[in-house]
């Protein structure tokens, strides 16, 4: 159904097309000629790869070297992928937290503060970027007590573990809660840095697509949809493409 | 003081789902409709391109399309004897935000109701006995019926552009649909979308077990399609990123695909967005309703006066605008009297995981309906004789995406969360593991309600709804059962590992994600001291106020809701444009 609305706003549109076309300055006209008129990826924003040196734009130096510990702890590197570090877990981490999500702009942050059940969910007040502040503080002044003064990033992979599982069981506080919720936290933004989109800072080379076997960006299966059950070892593509795609 | 608008026919508040087919409906049939949103508009092609769609980070771990907790979340306790504490993280209630609401970001299952959901009191007192409730179970029939709302499940598939196969035409069975819906008058406009192997390996299961197998009706397009109001849709590309993402490809049921792009060019019809409403705002005797108050983008207050009110928000902040307007008496607990925020009910959820071996399932080819279901333990679909709860669920297997970070606990049970252990078994589970979901019925009890919260409030300092939830002692027998049904279908799978899910056996918890699908609240029936809306969806308090969405049904069916949601409203529009409008006032009289 056509209602006469929509067919006066059709012609109206095009009409206006037409009367731009005749009008275009001469300047802008081209002539293209044995390839078509563009390059992968141009007119997309800036590469994916961060500036190295990486600039930390939420954590100091010393919060950014255990971040990155941890993520090597929670994702190690072994024979089936890189490791939480290299894949960017504490770059994309940073990233996150120096923006919306660090400040909290989408969840309910308003007082009264109240401790609540298990079923209520977490209760504190405090930003994402506030807690990692406090969270990572309380693990160095754990790590500290635990190991002679000694830096986490200092320790032996067993000693990192044996650690991280004491914070995983709630040995400490950090503010009002059980360091569980805070590695929690730490699990959950590791993950997302290891198999979110590149664009983001993490997931190097998409090592954490690969890992698994995740196609990527891709929105269209219909031409393999009908091979049931068939191993497809499909390349995976990102929002910016892949490599194959800007040859060098 | 507030800024007036020029008077409306009517005004739609939320344009979602129910907002959008209500305000189609209007206007077509002449009235200048101005419909309010909370959120900004969304278009299908400029703000879900496939180009930046294909996001989990942004969209399924954010939930950017999502309504922002900041905006409004509501507070939770499991029983009247807790405090509540507001919900200050995302969770399993997903409020749309934006021009098509929810219906942006669904996944697109696309039920009709059973006839039995209906009906459910009268049948079960007729067929087992009113000793069959258990102790505060407040089951009532919904004063509509199957066959009332059948020419409405109909027209609403049509706009969708559901794809399906039926299972009953006229009372023909069809082999290959559910062969225990209700009759409907012919097919589903498209043919259901394409298999995966996981559809094959429920077929399996169901054939040793003797079950009846079919594909879920999906609002996923399985081929081109042109909808009744013209639109053109495409076939989906099964992309797997469904739910909590826009579909820019024009293959998602959605208001931004199937309503908007028509209504919108109506010179009849307006949308003011990112502008909330405060209030219905009545006459001094609360009989009538004059309009709403609403807080624009720059924060002014305006006022805009209607002669119809459509309260079209989601299930719960349709609650929650009419005890803040004070539309309807109050529920309260203690005396079990009052209809507002009474008959709350979710969804008995339960299940098992399932892994199998030597598989390639290829989890992200998927769609948001894509799925294989049986409903042989549905509602009555079963002998209840030998049994002491009612109703029971849907059982399907979901070809719905296999995006890397919510696919992380996708692990046998007994996984470590970290370390290389969990990285070896999350790479051998994700091409194998899958699970049985039951979505169960969900039947209201007495404990169970929606209220204002004492403490908490939103940004503009309005108080929060109150969830007061748990599982009733109905939902764990059902639960329990069902859960037994979902690892009898996983052996019978021949999957190499099931294990069992039976989340009824524990105290719920929103933070658990089981199921968004909330209803009740401002419930249908056909008697003002049970219910809060006549059949039509008519206040019984305010006659000039119609309160359209998942808040109207007396309990929930053993499915997603969205069907429902629509044939319900678009019921309540041909009640509107063929009795109301000729005669203004009580479409039912007592």
């Amino acid at each position: 159904m056509t209602s006469p609305i929509l067919r006066r706003d059709l012609l109206g549109t095009a009409a206006a097309l037409v009367g731009t076309a005749a009008t275009l300055p001469a300047a802008e006209a081209a002539q293209i000629s044995g390839s078509l008129p563009w390059s992968p990826s141009e007119g997309t924003p800036p590469p994916v790869e961060p500036t190295q040196p990486y600039t930390w734009e939420f954590f100091t130096a010393d919060e950014a070297a255990l971040v990155g510990a941890i993520a090597d702890r929670i994702i190690p590197a072994d024979d089936l992928s890189i490791g939480g570090k290299e894949a960017g877990c504490a770059v994309f981490i940073d990233k996150q937290l120096a923006g919306n999500y660090g400040k909290g702009t989408n969840y309910y942050l308003k007082g009264p503060y109240r401790p609540g059940t298990p079923q209520q969910g977490p209760q504190t007040l405090e930003t994402f970027a506030q807690r990692y502040r406090e969270g990572l503080a309380a693990l160095v002044a754990f790590c500290a007590s635990k190991h002679g003064g000694a830096a986490f990033t200092t320790l032996s992979a067993a000693d990192q573990d044996a650690l991280l599982h004491e914070m995983e069981a709630g040995a400490f506080y950090t503010g009002p809660v059980t360091s569980t919720a805070f590695f929690n936290q730490l699990i959950q933004n590791v993950r997302e840095g290891y198999f979110a989109d590149p664009i983001y800072g993490g997931n190097k080379d998409m090592a954490g697509w690969k890992l698994i076997g995740f196609p990527g960006a891709r929105y269209d299966y219909r031409d393999v949809i009908g091979r049931r059950g068939e191993k497809l070892d499909l390349e995976p593509v990102g929002l910016m493409g892949r490599p194959g795609w800007n040859p060098a | 003081m507030a800024l007036k608008r020029p008077k409306a026919d009517a005004v739609i508040i939320g344009l979602g789902w129910a907002g959008s087919l209500m305000a189609n409906e209007l206007t077509m049939a002449g009235l200048n409709v101005v419909a309010i949103e909370r959120g900004g508009w969304r278009d299908t092609s400029t703000d879900f391109p496939t180009s930046m769609d294909t996001d989990e980070l942004r969209y399924a771990t954010r939930r950017e399309l999502l309504q922002p907790l900041s905006v409004e979340t509501m507070s939770f306790r499991n029983n009247p004897g807790q405090q509540a504490r507001p919900l200050r993280d995302f969770n399993t209630y997903q409020f749309g935000w934006g021009a098509g609401g929810a219906g942006s970001h669904w996944n697109g299952m696309t039920w009709r109701f059973l006839p039995n959901d209906f009906q459910t009191y009268s049948n079960t007192v007729a067929k087992y006995g009113k000793g069959r409730f258990v102790t505060g179970l407040t089951v009532q029939d919904w004063g509509v019926t199957y066959d009332d709302l059948e020419p409405f499940y109909d027209k609403f598939e049509r706009y969708a552009g559901t794809s399906g196969k039926a299972g009953n035409i006229k009372g023909v069975i069809q082999p290959g649909g559910n062969v225990f819906e209700g009759a409907r008058q012919r097919d589903y406009p498209l043919p259901p979308l394409e298999r995966t192997r996981a559809a094959e390996l429920f077929d399996i299961g169901a054939k040793e077990l003797g079950l009846h197998s079919f594909p879920v009706p999906a609002g996923n397009t399985s081929g081109a399609y042109v909808n009744p109001l013209g639109i053109h849709m495409a076939p989906c590309t099964y992309c797997g990123y469904c739910e909590f993402f826009g579909c820019g490809n024009w293959s998602k049921s959605s208001p931004n695909a199937c309503i908007l792009p028509a209504l919108i060019q109506r010179p009849n019809f307006t949308v003011i967005t990112e502008s909330e409403v405060m209030k219905v705002n009545l006459t001094p005797d609360k009989k009538m309703a004059t309009g709403v108050t609403y807080i624009d983008k720059q924060g002014r207050e305006w006022e805009q006066p209607a002669d119809i009110v459509v309260i079209s928000a989601y299930q719960m902040d349709n609650v929650r605008l009419m005890l803040l307007s004070g539309i309807g008496k109050p529920y309260d607990r203690a005396s079990l009297t009052g209809v507002v925020g009474r008959n709350y009910a979710n969804q008995t959820v339960s299940g098992a995981g399932v892994f199998f071996e030597n598989e390639n399932l290829n989890p992200f080819i998927g769609a948001g309906a894509l799925a294989q279901s049986a409903d042989d333990y549905n509602s009555d679909n079963f002998d209840h004789a030998k049994l002491d709860f009612i109703g029971g669920a849907n059982m399907l297997i979901h070809s719905t995406n296999g995006r890397p970070i919510g696919s992380a606990n996708v692990v046998p049970p007994g996984t470590p969360r970290w370390g290389s252990e969990w990285k070896k078994t999350y790479k051998d589970s994700y091409q194998v593991g899958n699970s049985i979901y039951n979505q169960g019925n969900s039947y209201p009890h007495e404990d169970v309600f929606l209220d204002l919260d004492p403490t908490y409030t939103d940004r503009f300092g309005r108080p929060l709804l109150r969830v007061t939830f748990d599982w009733n002692e109905n939902d764990k027998r059902s639960g329990h059962f069902m859960a037994d049904r979902a690892v009898e279908f996983g052996h019978a799978m021949n999957a190499k590992m099931v294990f069992r899910n039976e989340p009824t056996a524990k105290h719920f918890s929103p933070m658990d994600n089981l199921s968004s699908h909330t209803t009740g609240g401002a419930i249908m029936g056909d008697d003002p001291m049970t219910s809060a809306v006549n059949r039509y969806l008519q206040s019984w308090d305010v006659p000039n106020t119609f309160v359209c969405g998942a808040s109207a049904f007396a309990n929930n069916g053993g499915y997603n809701p969205t069907g429902t949601v629509g044939a319900l409203t678009l019921w309540a529009a041909e009640a509107i444009k063929t009795k109301y409008l000729k005669s203004p006032g009580a479409l039912v009289s007592l």
